[in-house]
């Protein structure tokens, strides 16, 4: 089966070594129709002074608490299995965040046995995988509390139409 | 000890006829207190002992005898076995095993370590646990994550032979322990949340060949079903009746997998087990009852052939995985002595059946913040006999997708998850470890990927609103009359396999890690000790040298772990309570420590 996402090559190429972004550039400041992005053209949230959550980042709450959490634990807070993906979606960039969930991930030695699978050919997490990037960022920058977000945007004929092209293509 | 005399002579009797049957040596062993002989305790799954020099006198004064370092960090669940004197321990994976010699202070007499691809924890939903390792005629059986199952020379720690009962490349994987029973061992299978095909599948500890295979679902000739011998409540099952209850091939992908435990009644010659959860978690994607999903299965352990089933939860809308341990007992109902099974089952429903027939006894809530369903309906000539009248609030199925339907309870975890109960002869009370958990359970729609997750629902977990604010409660039920007789309040679920003993005590663990120790009659806690971490093992005793021990496993992990180590918040009680619930991770870490206990000498 070939790999869902489109971006994995060239995540892949821009895999390396990386250092937490210090602030984190989270600022959201262009929108393609789907989501947001910030100055580095990396994807991003934006929440209404209201709280209201935009549609993509509440999107990645569902699919984070469908495909993450029965490893990651609730909110992307970790768990006693495996790490807190609020702190590693700061800690890695986009590029490398995207290439450990495609390609997976392997810690297995005397002290460590932890394996983190590959999910490249995955459409419920590749499809929605920039969703739970800006959810994860969102959670670890603190814009969002933890829990269901209480409002959220609609969502969007190009997102629905870009769903379904990544769904079914 | 005369009982222990008795079993010794049992199997020395029957041993001498032929053919010798393997559980023979499981019957000697588990009818002697002295040892701990199966992970349930006995084929009735009781996690009684006979044992009572510690008593509800003297356990205040019970201490730390000695401990043993697995040296692996993961959740530890099950318990050692103690077989004459050497005692059995195993660990999550990597599954090694360990042979210690109780006559040497635990000195290592052999130690197993499995080679196994580390590519299997990747697949295995919610920490890489095991529950423990079985015995029968000088063989350890060992089934690893990976589906391998190994028979050990228990002398030596060889391998004698060893078979693969599943692909983890397609999500098949292994936690549960095995069962012995006769001249065969019997063997389930993980993996429901990767659209896993359940099975039971019995081999030949002889050799390792298979004897039979049983499916969950699909064609009745998979499932070893006789459309008019295997009944339903006391009908016959008829023809195709899983085939029926699926929208086209979903059965191939439909989940029903058998990682829970065992138990067997050899006087009608019939074993018990639960069937889990339909895949996905989105109930809209699969209409139909999706049977033999969550169903309580007897079987014919010779030729694997159905007996009776029943359908706890029909079309499954809230992952109330029915794979719960079915406990044997003879116990009065009406007046009447009856020969009954007894099941905790996810769905906070406690179920008494009669295990000849599958009659349905008693069906009643054992935590009374259960509300998904209203009853389960017990007219024999209603339409709905045997179903859960389901709260059209906290239908996810009837909400529909991509919508959230809030205040379900219990929670995914069920009211009880693995954690084995236990039942004393000598109060004719069940104790039951319990979670006290709820949730919101939105579905939508996922594709199915063979390998990968195959869920589709977003779940938050929260403590029970309107109660103690704990995630768990310690219980003693009355399976006769379907009523609590009391109830612990914990902060954690209780995760810990409950033993009771004729000590008039009964013991467990928590998720923080104390080993606790209460009167069976009132559950007046009379001792606690904290062990190096949170607690999901099942507690065991034995005795050795005249003097009786008790023990358990600690090494937090699990699905509790994962779900629990940030602690839960209750959405519903706004930002304010946020924080409010305290996390598992302030109390306890990780590693795995056998702690064994024993009164002063």
């Amino acid at each position: 089966m070939k790999a869902v996402a489109p971006v994995l090559a060239f995540a892949l190429l821009a895999a390396g070594s990386s250092l937490a972004e210090n602030p984190p550039n989270v600022a959201a400041v262009r929108n393609d129709g789907v989501r947001w992005f910030n100055s580095d053209d990396v994807p991003t949230y934006k929440i209404g002074e209201d709280g209201t959550v935009d549609w993509p980042t509440f999107s990645g709450f569902r699919r984070y608490h469908a495909e993450c959490h029965v490893c990651h634990g609730p909110d992307g807070e970790g768990s006693t299995y495996a790490p807190a993906l609020k702190k590693s979606a700061l800690a890695l960039n986009y590029y490398d965040f995207v290439g450990v969930v495609a390609g997976g991930r392997q810690k297995v030695n005397a002290a460590a046995n932890q394996v983190m699978p590959s999910f490249g050919t995955n459409r419920n997490v590749m499809c929605y995988l920039d969703d739970i990037y800006t959810y994860l960022r969102a959670r670890g920058t603190d814009a969002i509390p933890r829990g269901r977000p209480a409002k959220k945007e609609a969502k969007s004929d190009a997102y629905t139409a870009a769903e379904k092209s990544c769904m079914e293509g | 000890m005369t009982k222990g005399m008795l079993g010794l002579l049992a199997g020395l009797l029957i041993s001498a006829a032929a053919p010798s049957m393997a559980n023979d040596s499981v019957k000697a062993i588990t009818s002697d207190a002295k040892q701990w002989g199966m992970q349930l305790g006995n084929y009735s799954g009781n996690r009684y002992s006979e044992l009572n020099q510690i008593n509800k006198d003297n356990v205040g004064k019970l201490q730390a005898a000695w401990t043993f370092s697995t040296g692996v960090l993961r959740g530890h669940e099950g318990s050692p076995l103690v077989i004459g004197d050497v005692m059995y321990v195993h660990t999550p994976f990597p599954n090694i095993v360990y042979a210690l010699d109780l006559n040497n202070d635990g000195k290592i007499l052999w130690k197993y370590v499995p080679e196994q691809k580390p590519e299997v924890i990747g697949v295995m939903c919610c920490d890489t646990v095991y529950r423990g390792l079985a015995y029968a005629d000088d063989t350890i059986f060992l089934h690893q994550a990976d589906t391998t199952l190994v028979a050990l020379d228990a002398k030596t720690g060889k391998v004698k032979w060893s078979v693969v009962n599943g692909d983890p490349a397609k999500g098949e994987t292994n936690t549960a322990t095995v069962t012995v029973i006769k001249d065969k061992v019997l063997v389930g299978i993980s993996g429901g949340e990767y659209g896993v095909r359940g099975h039971l599948t019995a081999y030949n500890i002889k050799d390792g060949s298979m004897a039979w295979r049983a499916y969950s679902t699909g064609p009745d000739k998979d499932m070893l079903v006789d459309p008019e011998k295997t009944t339903v409540l006391g009908k016959p099952i008829g023809a195709d009746s899983s085939l029926k209850s699926w929208e086209g091939d979903q059965w191939q992908i439909g989940g029903g997998t058998t990682w829970g435990w065992l138990t067997y009644d050899p006087d009608l010659n019939l074993i018990y087990y639960g069937t889990g959860n339909p895949s996905t978690w989105n109930p809209s994607q699969r209409p139909g009852d999706n049977k033999w999903s969550m169903t309580i299965m007897a079987r014919d352990p010779d030729t694997g052939m159905a007996k009776w089933f029943y359908q706890k939860t029909p079309h499954d809308e809230w992952d109330f995985d029915g794979v719960n341990e079915n406990i044997l007992a003879d116990i009065d109902i009406g007046g009447k002595p009856r020969k009954v099974l007894v099941n905790f089952d996810r769905n906070g429903f406690g179920y008494t059946l009669d295990r000849e027939t599958g009659e349905l006894l008693v069906a009643e809530k054992y935590d009374p913040a259960v509300n998904w369903a209203t009853k389960v309906e017990m007219d024999p000539n209603s339409d709905q006999y045997g179903r859960p009248q389901v709260v059209k609030e906290f239908s996810t199925e009837q909400n529909g997708e991509d919508t959230n339907s809030t205040g379900i309870c219990p929670s995914a975890l069920g009211t009880k998850d693995q954690q084995p109960a236990s039942y004393s002869p000598k109060t004719k009370l069940f104790y039951v470890p319990t979670n006290h958990v709820c949730m919101d359970y939105e579905p939508f729609r996922v594709s199915y990927a063979a390998g990968q997750p195959y869920v589709g629902a977003t779940l938050s977990m929260y403590p029970a609103p309107n109660s103690h604010g704990g995630m768990g409660n310690f219980i003693a039920w009355d399976a006769a009359e379907g009523k609590i007789k009391w109830s612990l309040p914990e902060q954690f679920s209780v995760w810990s396999g409950a033993l009771a003993t004729a000590g008039d005590i009964v013991f467990y663990g928590t998720l923080e890690g104390y080993l606790k120790a209460v009167d069976s009659e009132t559950g007046k806690e009379l001792y606690k000790f904290k062990t190096p971490s949170g607690i999901i093992g099942n507690v065991f005793t034995y005795e050795h040298g005249g003097k009786q021990y008790v023990g358990v496993l600690s090494g937090v992990g699990g699905w509790a772990g994962i779900g629990l180590a940030a602690g839960l918040t209750n959405p519903t009680e706004g930002l304010g309570a946020v924080g409010g619930y305290a996390a598992l991770s302030d109390y306890t870490a990780l590693g795995g420590t056998l702690t064994v206990f024993k009164l002063p000498d």
